[in-house]
């Protein structure tokens, strides 16, 4: 603990620095130069933030705002399906995807809100290039797709012994045979979405959720990104872009830029 | 009841390079101007959380609310045109600054070629070479006319490059130095020279050191930091209206800005503009503002859009070939992109917009196309951005798109996989053009502007031959395997490609086949210029921001000229 507080006071100092080489000291203009000057143009001291609480704190964003229990347990086992626990490092499950994708369907993303919802639709007749057509929104689109893995699911791989089966029952293999049937639109959802529709928004949620700053509710611990060696949030590369040596670093969330 | 403001000079509709540039020049010469943007002040100041690809890149932070007014699309007029309901093939912003706030900073200027394309073909290959519905002429203008607008732009931005070592090519330093050379594009460079071109470090509005612009502005030195293509920037160091032009007129105290106001028409009297009018969206107020001289600096589809909905200017008609407003609508493909990938691990992840090397020898009329089935080339280029973990997965070809395999191998070439970039020029034909929708609606009650594009046979052919070149390039830098580009489809609005829409509202020497003379005024309406991309009669194959600034400059020119003579300017 000790350590990583030091490394990260360490490469505030060394922006500060490396701004100075770059630009020759004179000034750091917008934003970031407003924040980490002083009033008269001085470098303050930098402060020694108080480290993160302890790591076995709860995380209070594992709780859901969409989802119910059924849904979010589909959603976790698909998500592991598409991006699984491999020796290279977590999956989607453990990387806590399913209450990104939650979190993200709960609001502006899954209504639609900052999209052209108004009618009239031509689901039917529209070619895909251009774009959906479908007076659905992305919270309505997306319970369609998880319904329609346990249908799927109930009605190939129910037995005498089991009827019912989930899809979160399902072994990877038999799992991966519904994803592929939906990707591939033979499976149906209604008549004003596509079962591919559903498969693209699970894919770019998952994908993102691995991927996008932890403060989404995804990437646990930043380590979808550790497994990438992305850096995540830094203030400068002026040394790293020339450097012929690959330069793995220990990466930086946006929370460093907002701890008080 | 719309309220009547007291009349300006000037006025712009939308403050980004364009309406930042008239305001910065008209107002320093006294005149008083009025911008009317859509979206939202905007300043570094926004930014400070901006390392967030899934808000920016993802989520399209900075691009207009496409609620609110979009277009519809379809690949020929027996379709129906549907509206783009999301974002995908390009991303308009707003707020000052416009899309300035969200650029890559790759600048370049046009060829000389391309102001005199058709004269030039049929000169060296005789008419049979351009195909019947291909509507290319020359512009009005020369790259000599414009060259001095090019350089006011560049010094104002403080763009940063190395000289471009093509023979064939005119001769020019940029304000400031190169960006730093990365070890891909040192290996891009070598393939490059192996391969005979002409490689060299692209034109970038990410700065290579702090710079003071003629103005006095101050733009700071980029950082590298790898979040910049669809991101502002918290440094301020990439040039943008924000900190070069608007402010240079604000300080003049003639210049006012009014945000969150989306003007729908140009209010036009016995072939005179005597205004605009616009609605407050925050308000819901409806106001006039009269002017002497409007300009229309919002982006191609908005300037098209406003000019068929105030009926100005003459809409054109695909199937007489009649009228210009909407005619030659033209974009741009990066279908001819390869991508390569190596066993060597790079730090991808650091760069920037602009930070790119390039080379010209496949682009403009620089190689022989007698043999060729196609006019125009294209910009081979390998850019350095920054990668991004949502948006790079680069997997080689056969491997499946998601699951363990692509797993393991989308990580494995994280910071192993190089796109070699290639971006085709795009020529005009008859039937791709723009017009009104006679379906949809904007939030305010207008039609939205309707597109009717696809790519043509000229297309499709060039961005094979680009596909070659690339895989070639991308061979000689060593890769141990390459993924060859060049094949185009259908256009598909759906995924990314370019942000240069142009044409629409063109430029040209004859008003029966322009719809503005090479001042960017209007043949049918001498006090409105519109100086943007749209003013462009076809597309060149690299990036239009310095093109669309220097048209800026020129019309800056030509209206403090008309606000002295009045009349028309040709």
């Amino acid at each position: 603990m000790g350590d990583e507080k030091q490394a990260k006071s360490n490469s505030r100092r060394e922006f500060l620095k490396n701004s100075g080489l770059a630009i020759g000291g004179l000034v750091v203009g917008g934003v970031v130069g407003g924040a980490l000057m002083g009033k008269n143009g001085q470098q303050p001291a930098v402060q020694e933030h108080e480290h993160a609480a302890a790591t076995t704190a709860e995380n209070y964003n594992q709780a859901l705002m969409f989802f119910n229990q059924e849904q979010f347990k589909i959603a976790e086992a698909a998500a592991e399906v598409i991006f699984p626990k491999t020796e290279s490092g977590p999956g989607a499950k453990e990387l806590l995807v399913a209450y990104y994708m939650d979190h993200q369907l709960g609001g502006a993303y899954g209504l639609n809100t900052k999209e052209y919802m108004s009618g009239p639709f031509y689901f039917a007749e529209a070619v895909p290039e251009q774009g959906y057509q479908t007076h659905l929104n992305r919270q309505q689109i997306f319970l369609l797709g998880l319904e329609a893995l346990n249908a799927e699911a109930a009605k190939r791989f129910s037995t005498k012994e089991k009827a019912d089966v989930k899809f979160y029952d399902l072994t990877e293999e038999q799992q991966i045979e519904i994803l592929k049937d939906v990707e591939d639109d033979k499976v149906k959802l209604n008549g004003a979405a596509n079962a591919s529709m559903f498969f693209d928004l699970l894919k770019g949620l998952t994908m993102e959720g691995v991927y996008a700053d932890p403060m989404y509710g995804g990437n646990k611990d930043m380590a979808g990104w550790k497994m990438k060696n992305f850096p995540g949030h830094q203030m400068n590369y002026t040394k790293v872009v020339t450097s012929k040596e690959f330069v793995k670093m220990d990466p930086q969330s946006l929370h460093s830029q907002h701890k008080q | 009841m719309a309220k009547t403001l007291p009349k300006v000079d000037i006025v712009t509709v939308g403050v980004g390079w364009v309406g930042g540039i008239i305001a910065a020049e008209l107002t320093k010469k006294g005149y008083k101007v009025v911008g009317i943007e859509r979206g939202r002040e905007r300043s570094t100041s926004d930014y400070f959380f901006g390392h967030d690809e899934l808000r920016y890149s993802e989520r399209y932070e900075l691009m207009t609310d496409i609620s609110k007014d979009t277009v519809s699309i379809r690949h020929n007029m027996k379709q129906r045109a549907l509206p783009m309901r999301e974002w995908g093939s390009f991303l308009i912003g707003d707020g000052v600054g416009g899309s300035a706030n969200h650029w890559s900073g790759s600048v370049t200027r046009f060829l000389p070629y391309d102001f005199e394309i058709y004269s030039q073909t049929v000169d060296r290959y005789g008419k049979a070479k351009i195909p019947q519905d291909m509507t290319v002429q020359d512009w009005g203008i020369t790259y000599e006319e414009l060259e001095k607008y090019y350089q006011m732009w560049e010094a104002t931005s403080g763009i940063s490059g190395e000289e471009n070592p093509h023979p064939g090519l005119p001769k020019f330093k940029w304000p400031t130095k190169p960006m730093m050379m990365t070890p891909i594009m040192e290996l891009f460079k070598k393939a490059a020279l192996d391969l005979k071109m002409h490689p060299y470090i692209s034109g970038s509005a990410n700065l290579s050191e702090i710079y003071t612009n003629p103005d006095g502005m101050t733009i700071n030195a980029c950082q590298y930091c790898g979040f910049c293509e669809r991101f502002g920037c918290e440094y301020g160091a990439k040039s943008d209206p924000t900190i070069t032009v608007v402010p240079v007129a604000k300080k003049t105290g003639n210049y006012e800005i009014r945000t969150h106001s989306v003007v729908r028409r140009v209010l036009h009297k016995d072939g005179k503009a005597t205004g605009v009018s616009y609605i407050n969206t925050l308000t819901g107020e409806e106001f006039i503002q009269p002017a002497e001289v409007v300009v229309l600096s919002a982006w191609t589809f908005g300037n098209v859009k406003i000019l068929l909905n105030s009926k100005l200017g003459r809409p054109y008609d695909p199937t007489t070939g009649q009228g210009v407003i909407g005619k030659n609508y033209t974009y741009q493909s990066t279908a001819g992109k390869s991508t390569a990938f190596f066993d060597q691990q790079f730090n991808l992840y650091a760069g920037t917009g602009a930070l790119a090397m390039a080379a010209d020898d496949f682009n403009g009329d620089l190689f022989d196309h007698s043999e060729l089935n196609f006019i125009h080339g294209g910009q081979i280029k390998l850019s350095a951005k920054g990668d991004l973990p949502i948006k790079t997965n680069n997997v080689p070809d056969g491997t499946p798109g998601w699951g363990r395999e692509f797993k393991e191998k989308s990580l494995e070439y994280t910071n192993k996989s190089i796109a070699i970039g290639a971006s085709a020029s795009c020529m005009p034909n008859r039937y791709n053009y723009l017009d009104l929708d006679p379906t949809y609606r904007d939030a305010y009650g207008d039609p939205i502007l309707r597109m009717t594009f696809n790519w043509t046979d000229q297309d499709r052919n060039l961005v094979k031959f680009l596909g070659e070149k690339t895989a070639a390039v991308a061979k000689q830098m060593g890769a141990k395997e390459v993924k060859q580009g060049g094949k185009l489809k259908d256009y598909d609005s759906t995924s990314y490609q370019s942000t240069h829409n142009v044409g629409g509202a063109i430029m040209g020497a004859d008003p029966e086949t322009s719809a503005l003379n090479n001042y960017l005024q209007m043949w049918d309406c001498e006090n409105v210029f519109v100086p943007g991309a749209n003013a462009f009669p076809h597309n060149s194959a690299t990036n239009p921001t310095g093109t669309v600034a220097a048209l800026a400059y020129r019309a800056a020119e030509g209206i403090e000229k008309y606000l002295k003579t009045g009349g028309p300017l040709v």
